[in-house]
């Protein structure tokens, strides 16, 4: 039996403070939908809960004078889901995130615990990832900014330091004619985790891709950002050939593992099928945004 | 007999449950408490095959809130060398599940259990017992446990005079099946696997357990039979069954899983050593790692046929996973493969296979949607050969009235050819497909049961109607009852209030299982109510002084008849009641009996597939299922049955399995990664239900609960051949082994 | 451990309760308050047995502790009928035979209901990947689907 606290506060100040002088005995609680199943499970036992969802900055969405988005950490899938732009102008980072568990888990779930549950395997992280989106963390020594690409370790690790805390994810503002899209690959239509998980971000001037990002999720220890595969659809008008390419590429930075999920030679042949699903769904977006 | 005007019967009337399940009323068996009662757990083999060496359990003892300890020694003893049946479980390995003696066989195998004041405290008990083992070699799949240098599991199982994990055989034959195979122009024959399948019933196993001073012993728990639990409970605790009540709480889905006990002998044991009332609940991974799933399998079945369609000869050999005891559906792989087809020339040989996996426990006709998947899927390359149309193939070997199956019996009038000839009409074989669409068909076969079963009917002293029963209600058979017993009487179903006993206040009834109960019950809740009406005219005749057989019993009023019609006005039921005490005493009968006539059930699936050829993924476009169903008592309850059933076949067929890690634990215990369909999954579901009444039953009824899973699995891979031109011989067909079975070349002879 | 003290509105009635800092928002249901209504198939959050309201929102309440609803607003299967009356899905699936055991049927209830509180004229893709997470091992969803539909057409034309 653990002696387990839980702590509810209303300032990041006090947050980061408890969470801190907790020195790795404390977990962040947002919509619970990891935590309460590892620790149910036994994976973890914490000696203290702190509960982020009554700090305003992390539950709030803000579009940004600039057109960019801040979504605080700990917002649910549902409510994002509700924000009247958001979604039109990050369709794939919203869909991504809106993959994650049931109806009932959206109600919870949020981008944050996503990234910091540091499952390579978490849907919304290579859609983050494809938008370029950074995040904003919070610890005793002040806040900086990271990359999404930056956060996860490897399997349930991150680049966290002791004591920070992801307050918000800041997606950049849009170029005309730029749009995502996500998809995943899963045995069933719904309730499973990703056996490979796709997010393609690109722009379009006059059929032409000027800019690509690609995040690819579940095929690595981390969910990988692919260059190779973004710089193979720059420049490009999608064409069959670019498209496979980019596909080759993701191939080539699979470095799976066999598991319950999906075989490693099944992983990545998914990656390349993927992408190309990806890209046109993207490209279609972006051919109307 | 009363005629029937079928006003009540197959009519969709309103469960007597229903109103408790939808407000979330209805008392599962996690949901009772009891005051003082404390929590019970079990501590659970680390290992899947390990001697017991010695178990300490004082530390755990000397816990603050812990109040009793049991292990093996608490639990009745049944020695190896002495079976002890029990429908079809012995209790020599019933013993041992619930408490693992000189071995722990699987990983998950209870070594001891724990009741203290929470559950937590309980929990951290488990910690504290010390376990001495000694770690042995283990296998788990058929093939491990069938090498020559397998570790044994028990060196009292014997195999042609050798200890083996082969722990028992059976073989059907009929005809010469080489003259058989002498005549056939085209011979085809195939192996298959399948693996272990989880009933997946959503309420895990629960119990709550009062044993008080005096030995009296009440057991609240969710089972497919109260009788079971009793005497299963019984036999192990060494409690006489007139001291034991077990109470069926409302079940929350069984499917065969939930006619053994896991923790009932444990809870027993925890509160007749702790004095206080025990409640046990597992959680879903004790659930998937310790319950039985039904039997992995891997079969060869060989038929031969005549240019014209005329199967001369068929063959199937079974090895089934018993998991760590004897005992697997052996049975119903080898009964029911053939069972759909008039052949001359049969053999079906089946082998019981252990190994350290959990012990297996009945699925919805168990071991016959083994046997049906190969055999169907060869039937459907025998067609292919021959160029026949699969289910002009199955109509033409069609068994009927007068065939005699190689499992024994000779059919009466069954219904299997109008569901393959209302199969072949429908619009459904007919419509189009596209690109890498598929579409396969099936038949399936299950023995069904009657048994032991009982009930009481009393007319309440307003003249309304109880009628007590003795099977767990697990999909609606209340309903069902209602309306026959409304029937009957000539009442308004709304007046009849159908009870399932607890096993002090009906008779004995043996299992819900076997897709029995309402083919059981209803011949008991039948008689009982004959007897009654037989009261009634007594009544209404001694009321009026003339002979009880010038009565008629008509739309619930006792009339006069013949030379009296019309000499007196009819009375009511709830007249004749209200005169119940000076005209005799209580109204009321009961019947037990042991029943029989369940004459088997068939079925026709038809089912259409799409799959993605990019990342192997099978979905199911259209189902249809046909099936005889005897009579349809309550249609919605009997059309849920074969919808249900479907679904759990497409999981069995496209995602379901137990995925084991190398240490020999199941790696996915949770509905996470044991993947049960989900809503998204599935289309809507035909079910066609033909009526062919059972000639042997007072309504006609056919079991329906369990023929609906039989041909799923063998119709989804047919239709998955459809779509692309290639068999895959093993389930599940998930997608990274649909995904490796494509190349280019059936990637272009599909499309 | 030190209990917590926690006030909260459960189907309307303010409510408050004990409990300890890692007990889930179900375990306070089904124990101390008696609303063994929600039931666990689980405890993962991947059957949907335990669904109820938080503030408006469908959420497993398995995967919520109960400290958490200090101050919110919770809904169970207890809730949903007004007095003797039924809510319509729960006439709807007693008249069209949406279950069989019923162990999952209040979770898809209260998962229906909100999704007919968003959406009155669900189509069927809707309603099926809405209570994906809802998991029925006996029905088949078949029969649950065309009672959500049903009712959702219901209950529009008793708003018309």
């Amino acid at each position: 039996m653990t002696d387990m606290r839980y702590l509810a506060p209303s300032t990041l100040d006090e947050a980061v403070g408890a969470f801190a002088a907790a020195a790795g005995a404390a977990r962040i609680l947002a919509g619970g939908t990891d935590i309460l199943v590892q620790m149910r499970a036994g994976m973890v036992q914490p000696g203290l809960i702190v509960d982020i969802k009554k700090i305003p900055e992390l539950t709030g969405i803000e579009e940004t004078a600039d057109g960019g988005f801040v979504i605080g950490a700990a917002v649910s899938g549902a409510v994002l889901y509700e924000h009247p732009r958001f979604g039109e102008v990050w369709p794939g980072v919203l869909e991504a995130i809106n993959l994650i568990g049931s109806t009932q888990v959206q109600g919870r779930a949020s981008a944050g615990g996503n990234l910091c549950n540091g499952s390579p395997a978490g849907d919304s992280v290579p859609a983050m990832i494809a938008a370029g989106a950074t995040v904003t963390v919070q610890g005793p020594n002040g806040r900086r900014q990271m990359p999404v690409e930056a956060v996860p370790a490897g399997p349930g690790r991150t680049n966290l330091t002791p004591g920070e805390i992801l307050v918000s994810f800041t997606l950049p503002p849009r170029a005309k004619g730029a749009s995502d899209a996500y998809l995943r690959m899963i045995p069933r239509t719904e309730m499973d985790i990703a056996v490979v998980g796709c997010g393609v971000n690109l722009t379009l001037k006059d059929g032409v891709c000027t800019a690509a990002r690609v995040g690819l999720g579940a095929v690595a220890p981390t969910v990988l950002l692919v260059e190779a595969a973004a710089k193979a659809l720059i420049g490009s008008k999608l064409d069959d050939a670019a498209i496979e390419t980019a596909a080759a590429a993701c191939r080539a930075a699979c470095r799976p593992i066999d598991d319950k999920r999906g075989t490693i030679v099944y992983r990545t042949k998914v990656a390349g099928v993927l992408l190309k699903r990806t890209v046109a769904i993207a490209a279609d977006r972006a051919g109307r945004a | 007999m009363n005629e029937i005007s079928n006003k009540w019967i197959g009519t969709n009337t309103i469960r007597p449950d229903g109103a408790d399940k939808v407000t979330g009323r209805a008392a599962y068996a996690a949901d009772t408490s009891m005051p003082g009662m404390i929590w019970g757990r079990v501590l659970r083999s680390p290992h899947p095959h390990a001697r017991i060496k010695s178990i300490d359990t004082s530390k755990a003892e000397a816990l603050q809130g812990v109040k009793a300890v049991v292990t093996s020694k608490d639990i009745v003893e049944f020695p190896v060398d002495k079976p002890v049946a029990l429908g079809i479980q012995d209790m020599r390995w019933m013993s041992r599940n619930v408490m693992a003696r000189e071995k722990a066989l699987f990983h998950g195998h209870p070594v001891a259990a724990v009741a203290a004041m929470s559950e937590a405290i309980a929990a951290e008990a488990c910690k504290l017992i010390e376990v001495d083992y000694e770690v042995l070699p283990w296998a788990i799949e058929i093939e491990d446990a069938l090498k020559p240098d397998a570790p044994i599991l028990h060196d009292f199982v014997q195999f042609e005079g050798k200890p083996s994990n082969i722990a028992g055989t059976l073989e059907h034959k009929l005809g010469d099946i080489e003259a058989g195979f002498a005549k056939a122009d085209v011979v085809i024959e195939r192996s298959f696997t399948t693996r272990p399948v989880h009933q997946g019933y959503i309420e895990t196993h629960a119990c709550l357990v009062s044993v008080l001073s005096d030995g009296k012993t009440t057991i609240w728990s969710s089972s497919q039979g109260q009788f079971m639990v009793r005497a299963m409970t019984s036999l192990l605790t060494g409690i006489p069954q007139s001291s034991i009540r077990a109470i069926p709480a409302e079940i929350g889905g069984g499917f065969g899983g939930k006619t053994i006990v896991y923790l009932e002998p444990l809870a027993t044991m925890l509160s007749k050593k702790s004095g206080r009332p025990v409640k046990m609940v597992m959680s879903r991974e004790e659930v998937m790692r310790a319950t039985g799933p039904t039997s992995g399998s891997t079969s060869t079945v060989k038929i031969g046929a005549t240019k014209d369609g005329t199967i001369v000869a068929a063959q199937g050999v079974f090895y089934l996973q018993a998991g760590c005891f004897p005992g697997s559906p052996i049975r119903g792989a080898a009964g029911c493969a053939f069972a759909p087809y008039n052949i001359a020339n049969v053999v079906s040989r089946g082998f019981d296979v252990v190994s350290n996996r959990s012990k297996v426990a009945a699925y919805r006709a168990p071991g016959a949607p083994i046997g049906a998947y190969a055999v169907e899927c060869v039937l459907d390359e025998v067609a292919e050969a021959l160029k026949i149309d699969p289910l002009d193939l199955r109509i033409k070997n069609a068994a009927r009235e007068g065939t005699k199956a190689a499992h024994g019996p000779v059919y009466p009038r069954i219904g299997l050819l109008e569901t393959m000839e209302s199969a072949r009409k429908h619009p459904h074989y007919k419509a189009p497909l596209g690109k890498f669409q598929g579409r396969g068909v099936a038949s399936g076969y299950w023995f069904n049961a009657g048994g032991e079963s009982s009930a009481q009917v009393n007319i309440t002293e307003d003249g309304n109607v109880v009628v007590t029963t003795g099977h767990p209600d697990i999909g609606g058979s209340r309903a069902a009852i209602a309306n026959i017993a409304a029937e009957l009487l000539g009442i308004d179903y709304r007046r009849v209030s159908v009870l399932i006993g607890d096993t002090a206040t009906v008779g004995y009834s043996n299992l819900t299982g076997g897709s029995r109960v309402l083919f059981a019950s209803a011949i008991v809740v039948t008689d009982s109510a004959e007897q009654v009406i037989g009261q009634l005219k007594a009544r209404a005749a001694k009321i009026w002084g003339i002979s009880a057989d010038a009565v008629v019993w008509e739309n619930g009023e006792a009339r006069p008849s013949g030379d009296h019609t019309g000499n007196f006005p009819t009375m009511t039921l709830a007249e004749i009641a209200a005169k119940a005490t000076e005209t005799g005493g209580p109204i009321g009968a009961g019947v037990q009996l042991n029943t029989t006539g369940a004459e088997g059930g068939f079925s026709t699936h038809i089912c259409d597939v799409e799959v993605d050829v990019d990342l192997g993924i099978v979905r199911v476009l259209r189902y249809t299922s046909f099936q005889d169903v005897g009579r349809a008592i309550h249609p919605a309850y009997v059309e849920g049955q074969i919808q249900g059933g479907a679904v759990q076949g497409i999981g069995w067929a496209l995602n379901e399995e137990y995925i084991y890690n190398k240490k020999g634990h199941v790696d996915n215990p949770g509905f996470l990664d044991y993947r049960m369909p989900v809503c998204s999954d599935m289309p809507m579901l035909d079910a066609v239900m033909i009526e062919i009444p059972n000639p042997k039953h007072p309504q006609g009824v056919r079991g329906v609960g369990e023929v609906p899973l039989v041909p799923v699995m063998a119709a989804v891979a047919n239709a998955v051949h459809s779509a692309l031109g290639k068999r895959y011989y093993s389930l599940p067909m998930s997608p990274p082994k649909v995904l490796e079975g494509l190349d280019e070349g059936t990637l272009q002879a599909a499309e | 451990m030190a209990k917590l003290h926690i006030s909260t509105k459960i189907n309307g009635e303010p409510t408050e309760f004990l409990c300890d800092p890692n007990d889930s928002m179900l375990d306070v249901l089904r124990g101390p308050l008696a609303l063994t209504g929600s039931k666990e198939g689980c405890g993962s959050g991947d059957c949907g047995a335990c669904s109820v309201m938080l503030d408006g929102r469908l959420v497993c309440s398995c995967l919520m502790l109960a400290a958490e609803a200090e101050g919110h607003e919770i809904e169970t299967i207890e809730g949903m009928a007004e007095g003797e009356k039924l809510h319509p899905l729960q006439q709807k699936f007693l008249e069209m035979a949406a279950l069989q055991c019923g162990i999952c049927t209040p979770g898809v209830l209260v998962a229906s209901k909100a999704l007919l509180e968003k959406n009155q004229n669900p189509t069927e893709t809707e309603v099926r990947y809405w209570l994906a997470g809802n998991l029925c091992r006996c029905t088949g969803y078949d029969k649950i689907v065309r009672a959500v539909l049903d009712t959702a057409a219901e209950m529009r034309e008793a708003t018309r």
